[in-house]
């Protein structure tokens, strides 16, 4: 499934709404969890799942190509746990 | 910057100021758009959102695994685990709005 699909499983759901503000609803949510990822917080959906910011360290990396040293500065990457309950449905669970 | 985490009640605000639709319907719908998106991974589809990251989920297979604190021996029965690979612009916001945080 892709984000056009989801937009369009949401609007035959909703057939009330202006497809644009099916599209701006979808847009809102994912954009919102960036936003918040980028200060520094976290998201948490109950039985979905919690989007966080991990830190990793500085390192030196190498360029595998040419086996070169390279410093490798300390960053922030977005980090994704399912829930519980998603976790279970997966599984055949709930 | 703000210390909070970011909660269903939080997006469906966000729906409301920027629809404007009411506040009960704006929280149905971010309902039903975590519903979608559980339902096809659950189908076992890949969820790819363009700009944000894709949802997919991988089989593991059984294996023999060890209770850490007691090092006893406890066998892990084979499962769905969901991994998430975020987009590189969420990377790329995300790095920079945590590097900016820090300077």
């Amino acid at each position: 499934m892709i984000r056009s699909e989801l937009i369009q499983k949401i609007a035959d759901e909703n057939p009330h709404l202006y497809q644009r503000d099916v599209e701006k609803i979808v847009n809102t949510i994912f954009d919102e969890i960036i936003e918040t990822l980028s200060s520094g917080n976290r998201v948490e959906l109950r039985g979905f799942g919690a989007f966080s910011v991990k830190q990793r360290d500085a390192r030196t990396g190498r360029n595998p190509r040419t086996g070169e040293a390279v410093e490798v500065e300390e960053k922030h990457v977005p980090f994704f746990k399912a829930g519980k309950l998603l976790r279970d449905r997966l599984n055949g669970k709930a | 910057m703000s210390e909070k985490t970011l909660t269903r009640m939080d997006l469906s605000e966000a729906v409301f100021r920027n629809v404007g639709l009411s506040r009960n319907e704006s929280a149905a719908l971010v309902g039903q758009v975590l519903q979608h998106v559980s339902d096809a991974l659950v189908a076992g589809e890949q969820v790819k959102v363009s700009g944000f990251g894709t949802f997919a989920t991988r089989d593991k297979s059984a294996r023999i695994g060890r209770n850490p604190k007691t090092g006893e021996e406890a066998p892990i029965p084979p499962r769905r685990v969901l991994t998430f690979r975020p987009s590189h612009l969420m990377k790329d916001r995300v790095a920079a709005g945590n590097a900016a945080k820090k300077a």
